[in-house]
């Protein structure tokens, strides 16, 4: 066939350097798991606290204690993954406010801040009710941009096609409610009612993110040559197209079905398997998602 | 004024001049590289030929790598030059991130980001960077930009209609420019990559080098 013959259809590249992997790795992955779990219970906590009150107190001391474990595991990795980890001094010192990472790094400060006073005076019982409110408020409100702000470091990423700000917004918050849902799930909160809204809150943020990714599936690559070549690697044949859905079967699918059932059989395990799984999945979502895009030869 | 750099892929032989050259002069560690020249081939035999692109740093006017570095190091100076702090790089991998031009690395020997920088400290005493010097064949046309009378100026002028730059879709406004580049030439999904032809793809480094 003449179009397969033609020089312009038969470019290969015959010397050049190696491709430069995977820059942002695990640590990163399990920076942003760690982060939607630790501002998820800060989203879904307030709902229960405004909605049940007093039948979710315990909320108002496990919220804080566990945001401040996975804000420091969030941290810790952070830190870690930097080449020069006591350079990040320089972020204060020196703060680009341009960078999506400096506003980031400020914010999630701030939210560690608040979230350690809250925990600390619950755990000390130091904390008034009308001071534990404020506070409450306060770290709803900055847990609102930490756990988007890792979508505009995406789409600061230039390079990274597959990466839009519109969508990785949505897939943020969407993992927050999931993280938060799931580890309230999975620690017993409240009674029937309670479990039921938080399983709704998992299922329905599933389900959606499980769209999200479907359409950028079957329908990102028909635009974009970028985004096409990035797909590729979780498409048939592509080199995270297994991991790619056990993502997707860990973190929505199998989950969303647990929780049907789960409701329908009034099953306490089921919403709590559905939760460890999509605990589970959500970092080989993220993980996959994170990497795809590294694979690709930029130059 | 504004540096920019243009090279007229006409002219290239690919000899790797001023690769060599580059390395040499900015101490680029074995394995990572601030300026390459690749190759592609296109056509069936015998009706095939070899394209040699060089390709470095862009020093877009609107740069990614300065925009998401979370300190400043990487920063413009008054020249139009996107340089690299080395002391003030956290090493979060940003820049690497950001750039669409894959024109930036993590250097393994000080942990910082590296990049081409049009040899800023050459350009600041006066001379041209050390890939222009070596070029046999003055394929690397590098001036200001700002000056109608700057060789790149009129070399753009003359070559009007064929001067190109990789991922205008970006938005980044490259300063580097191409004579006579193709799409195989700029784009690198437009060609095939087999393994097997890479330089230098499995290097160990130490952990750590130099220091007393």
């Amino acid at each position: 066939m003449v179009e397969h013959a033609t020089a312009a259809t038969n470019a290969v590249v015959t010397l050049d350097v190696a491709l430069p992997g995977i820059v942002w790795g695990w640590m990163i992955t399990l920076n942003m798991w760690a982060k939607s779990i630790a501002t998820g219970v800060i989203l879904v906590g307030l709902y229960l606290l405004k909605k049940y009150g007093d039948r979710v107190g315990g909320v108002k001391t496990l919220m804080p204690v566990v945001s401040f474990i996975f804000l420091n595991i969030f941290l810790l990795f952070t830190l870690l993954d930097l080449h020069h980890p006591f350079r990040m001094l320089n972020i204060f010192l020196h703060p680009h406010f341009t960078s999506a990472i400096t506003v980031g790094a400020w914010l999630a400060t701030i939210l560690t801040g608040v979230i350690f006073v809250m925990a600390a005076g619950r755990l000390l019982n130091k904390l008034d009710d009308e001071l534990y409110n404020k506070l409450l408020w306060a770290a709803f409100i900055l847990a609102i941009p930490v756990t988007l702000y890792t979508a505009t470091i995406m789409g600061e990423a230039a390079a990274r096609e597959l990466w839009q700000t519109p969508t990785e917004l949505m897939q943020m918050a969407l993992a927050a409610f999931i993280g938060g849902s799931a580890v309230y799930l999975v620690l017993g909160v409240g009674d029937r009612n309670v479990k039921r809204d938080l399983a709704i809150v998992l299922a329905v943020s599933a389900s959606l993110s499980f769209i999200i990714y479907m359409g950028e599936y079957y329908f990102g690559a028909m635009k974009a040559e970028e985004v096409a070549a990035t797909i590729a690697f979780v498409k048939s044949g592509g080199e995270y197209h297994t991991m790619f859905w056990a993502g997707q079967y860990l973190g929505y699918i199998i989950p969303v079905l647990l929780v049907v059932f789960g409701l329908k059989n009034r099953s306490q395990s089921l919403l709590a398997l559905a939760s460890v799984l999509a605990l589970a999945g959500l970092w080989v979502a993220k993980h996959v998602w994170l990497v795809i895009p590294q694979l690709l030869n930029l130059s | 004024m504004k540096l920019g750099f243009l090279v007229d892929l006409g002219l290239c032989m690919g000899c790797k001049g001023c690769e060599v050259s580059c390395k040499v002069e900015n101490s680029v560690p074995i394995g990572m590289w601030r300026l390459r020249v690749k190759y592609v081939d296109v056509g069936t035999f015998p009706e095939a030929k070899r394209t040699f692109t060089p390709l470095r740093c862009n020093h877009c006017e609107n740069a990614p790598c300065e925009r998401i570095c979370p300190v400043s190091a990487l920063h413009y100076l008054d020249n139009g030059i996107v340089n690299v702090d080395k002391e003030r790089c956290i090493g979060c991998a940003g820049c690497v991130m950001a750039c669409p031009y894959g024109a930036i690395y993590i250097d393994p020997e000080t942990n910082s980001a590296d990049k081409c920088t049009y040899c800023a400290h050459r350009v600041a005493g006066g001379m041209m960077p050390a890939c222009v010097v070596a070029c046999p064949v003055e394929a690397n046309i590098f001036g200001d930009l700002d000056d109608p009378a700057s060789g790149i100026s009129r070399y753009i002028m003359e070559h009007q209609g064929n001067v190109k730059v990789r991922k205008p879709e970006k938005n980044t406004a490259p300063k580097h420019f191409y004579v006579g580049g193709g799409e195989v030439n700029l784009n690198p999904l437009a060609s095939e990559r087999v393994e097997g032809f890479s330089l230098f793809d499995n290097i160990t480094h130490l952990k750590h080098i130099g220091g007393h």
